[in-house]
């Protein structure tokens, strides 16, 4: 079985940070050198079935710069726990080396001087060069190729196409199944379509026909790789109609139904499944939560909460697994089936480092087809920005500073308020601004930037209703996504504490006074789940404001204290 | 308090939710007024039985942590009995602690339903507790309680 300090078997391309910050062309050529495809595809193969999985891709054809959270807790029992556990922590729980290319991929550490280093990450071109290797090494008959969603949505072509560049060119990678969430935000009469026209599996046991109670969706299916017998039951993400607008999808019932998988489950082991496989949308810690209450799964490919962790988490026999997001990695895992057990397993998160694997040159045909009609509004240049723009983490992100600053400025509103969305790429310092990294962060089927009047009592209750959202110590009452980001305002938060009780010391930091529970603020935000909202898509918000500034400078963020952690 | 009646155990589980959702209903045409709190509940229930000591356990109730649409959030509830002449489940009372009034339906059976399980759907103002009591034909009371939140939603991941 592999280790945690097998992580990246041969690449341990370390260059110091002190070096790392002034590198030139050369040395970066050098670094990419020692980060070799055969280095990173490198895989000792054992058994006879190989999983591979990617989940949270969101729409990214093209690889990107993404930064991992500096902050990023776990509340309850998931404490101090992957995949709650950030930077120097993570590196020490996992024995990466401070610089190294898996700390860059990893970790926010260092991330402006090892993203010149390492480059971009991802692109599905390159994604399916490691997947046709591990196929040609496997054999087709022994891989399975399984996605965990939140794969169309994420980027302006997707949205132009409602998906349809991201299924076309996916289905070039050919997966075996998939599950949904973003997807469905392209309401349901199109889901529906795009899922019976796919050439493999969308499975769902959780979604509902509202009125009958019946899937939407199969629930599960049967395959056989390597002479086992596979189960793949799919769980989509179960607060869809909570998270995002429900009157897309208004015929449909979610939930987590876990007692229903668990029948699931039995079914596939009666009908002779030698390995039982979940593929969910769930986020890790409802995962973790689930494995510990249904029996008999052997393996549950995690997704929504974005976690990337370079080895599986074991709760009983269930092995966890958490591919990251936007194509930075491809997760392979081995397993040597034997009387209906896992018997042995060997596990690898594979980065998909844009500048060391190469790119498949028939999805990079594809890739470039499906973005042609799209071309000269994607590489618009808006503005520059001279600090990092990034969106992860639970309390604030400079992306999100800048879409708060341009919702006040725009329109003329004392209050901002932008969803805790974890998908959108980064950019470094000196990057230009294009319309397609502003649409990599605001592309979505509701983009409405509203204004109104909300009481400072008004603005307190939303707080505390998304802090429990991330914060509840039970996952079963956890949506997943960060803390809704919040312009004009200053607040303390106190995680440990129960729902209603953990934001205090709210401020409008404009004047430094204390937020007024009677006073009437003009708000403007984005993203509400509310049907008919009224007002311009925030891409062009964001896009008038950038025009106006021409640079972008965000300074750090210290408007949210937080306690309890 | 209202207290519709719901006969239960056909076995019919569409059929049923629907009728069920029916009875439900008569609880959710309430106006707006001061919400009620866990004191409402252990008032009520001591109208019913008088402050009698209650157990947990034999009751599965089964509502979503997260209601996805606060106007009608299904709940299920099963008691586990024989249900026979000597043993059986004679009422299941539902309560919302945090409803203008906290009385959400009452289900009556007899040995003849041969199951004590009910479904239905309730409207809930606001994040809160379910609490659901059942009264055994040998006077004994079981109880079981489970948080349901209703959020404003949005912002998810």
């Amino acid at each position: 079985m592999l280790h945690r300090r097998h992580f990246f078997q041969a690449a341990t391309a370390a260059a110091a940070i002190a070096a790392a910050a002034g590198l030139g062309p050369l040395k970066r050529v050098a670094a990419q050198q020692r980060l070799t495809q055969k280095d990173i595809l490198a895989f000792p193969s054992l058994g006879t079935v190989t999983l591979l999985h990617v989940c949270d891709i969101h729409a990214q054809l093209m690889p990107l710069y993404f930064r991992e959270p500096e902050v990023n807790l776990g509340p309850g029992e998931a404490k101090g726990k992957p995949p709650h556990l950030t930077d120097a922590a993570f590196r020490d729980y996992y024995r990466i080396g401070r610089g190294t290319a898996e700390a860059y991929a990893l970790t926010s550490e260092d991330f402006a001087a090892l993203a010149k280093n390492y480059g971009r990450m991802g692109g599905l071109d390159r994604i399916a060069t490691v997947v046709k290797s591990a196929r040609a090494e496997r054999g087709d008959e022994r891989v399975l190729f399984l996605d965990s969603g939140d794969t169309w949505q994420g980027s302006w072509t997707s949205l132009k196409t409602q998906g349809q560049d991201m299924i076309d060119t996916m289905a070039l990678l050919k997966p075996d199944a998939m599950v949904g969430h973003w997807e469905f935000t392209y309401g349901a009469e199109r889901v529906e379509q795009a899922a019976k026209a796919l050439p493999f599996a969308f499975l769902a046991q959780n979604v509902r026909d509202a009125e009958w109670n019946e899937t939407v969706f199969p629930a599960r299916k049967m395959f056989e790789r390597g002479g086992v017998k596979i189960a793949v039951i799919g769980q989509a993400f179960p607060y869809t109609p909570v998270a995002n607008p429900r009157w897309m999808i208004e015929r449909w019932e979610f939930g987590i139904r876990d007692e229903e998988l668990q029948k699931h489950v039995d079914a596939a082991r009666a009908e002779g499944a030698q390995l039982v496989v979940v593929l969910s949308h769930n986020g890790f810690d409802v995962d973790r939560k689930m494995a510990g209450r249904v029996r008999g799964i052997d393996v549950l490919l995690t997704g929504h909460t974005h976690d990337a962790l370079p080895d599986v988490v074991k709760v009983g026999s269930t092995l966890l697994v958490a591919s990251g997001s936007h194509g930075k990695f491809v997760s392979r895992l081995d397993i040597d089936v034997a009387g209906g057990k896992v018997k042995d397993y060997r596990y690898r998160l594979i980065p998909v480092f844009a500048d060391a694997i190469a790119p498949d040159a028939e999805v990079a045909a594809a890739v470039k087809k499906a973005r042609a009609p799209f071309e000269r509004e994607l590489g618009r240049e808006i503005a520059r920005t001279e600090s990092t723009l990034y969106r992860r983490g639970n309390f604030n992100g400079t992306f999100d500073d800048l879409i708060c600053q341009a919702m006040l400025a725009e329109r003329d509103a004392e209050v901002a308020l932008s969803p805790g969305f974890r998908w959108g790429g980064s950019l470094l310092a000196g990057d230009p601004i294009t319309f397609e990294a502003l649409t990599n962060a605001t592309a979505i089927t509701y983009p409405n930037c509203y204004r109104t009047t909300m009481s400072g009592a008004q603005l307190k209750d939303i707080l505390e209703d998304v802090a429990d959202n991330i914060f509840n110590p039970d996952p079963y009452y956890q949506g997943g996504g960060d803390m809704v980001r919040i312009g004009g305002i200053g607040f303390a938060i106190d995680i440990a504490r129960p729902m209603g009780s953990r934001i205090s010391d709210m401020t409008v930091l404009k004047t430094g006074k204390p937020v007024d529970p009677a006073r009437g603020y003009a708000v403007s935000g984005w993203a509400s789940v509310g049907e008919n909202v009224e007002g311009p898509p925030i891409w062009e918000v964001v896009e008038k404001h950038l025009a106006r500034i021409k640079t972008v400078r965000i300074e750090p963020n210290t408007a949210v204290k937080v306690k309890g952690a | 308090m209202p207290s519709p009646t719901q006969q239960s155990g056909e076995g019919l589980s569409r059929r049923h939710a629907l009728c069920a959702a029916g009875a439900g209903a008569l609880a959710m045409l309430m106006p707006r007024v001061v919400l009620a709190d866990e004191a409402a509940v252990a008032e009520a229930l001591k109208k019913l039985y008088g402050g009698k000591a209650m157990a947990e356990g034999r009751i599965k109730l089964d509502v979503p942590p997260i209601a996805e649409n606060g106007l009608v959030v299904p709940i299920g509830v099963e008691v586990d009995s024989p249900m026979t002449e000597a043993d059986h489940v004679k009422a299941v009372h539902v309560f919302a602690d945090g409803n203008p009034l906290p009385g959400v339906v009452t289900y009556r059976f007899t040995p003849d339903c041969g199951k004590a399980s009910a479904t239905t759907r309730m409207r809930l103002a606001q994040s809160q507790n379910i609490v659901c009591v059942a009264e055994m034909s040998n006077g004994a009371l079981f109880t079981a309680k489970a948080p349901v939140k209703v959020t404003i939603g949005g912002c998810g991941g």
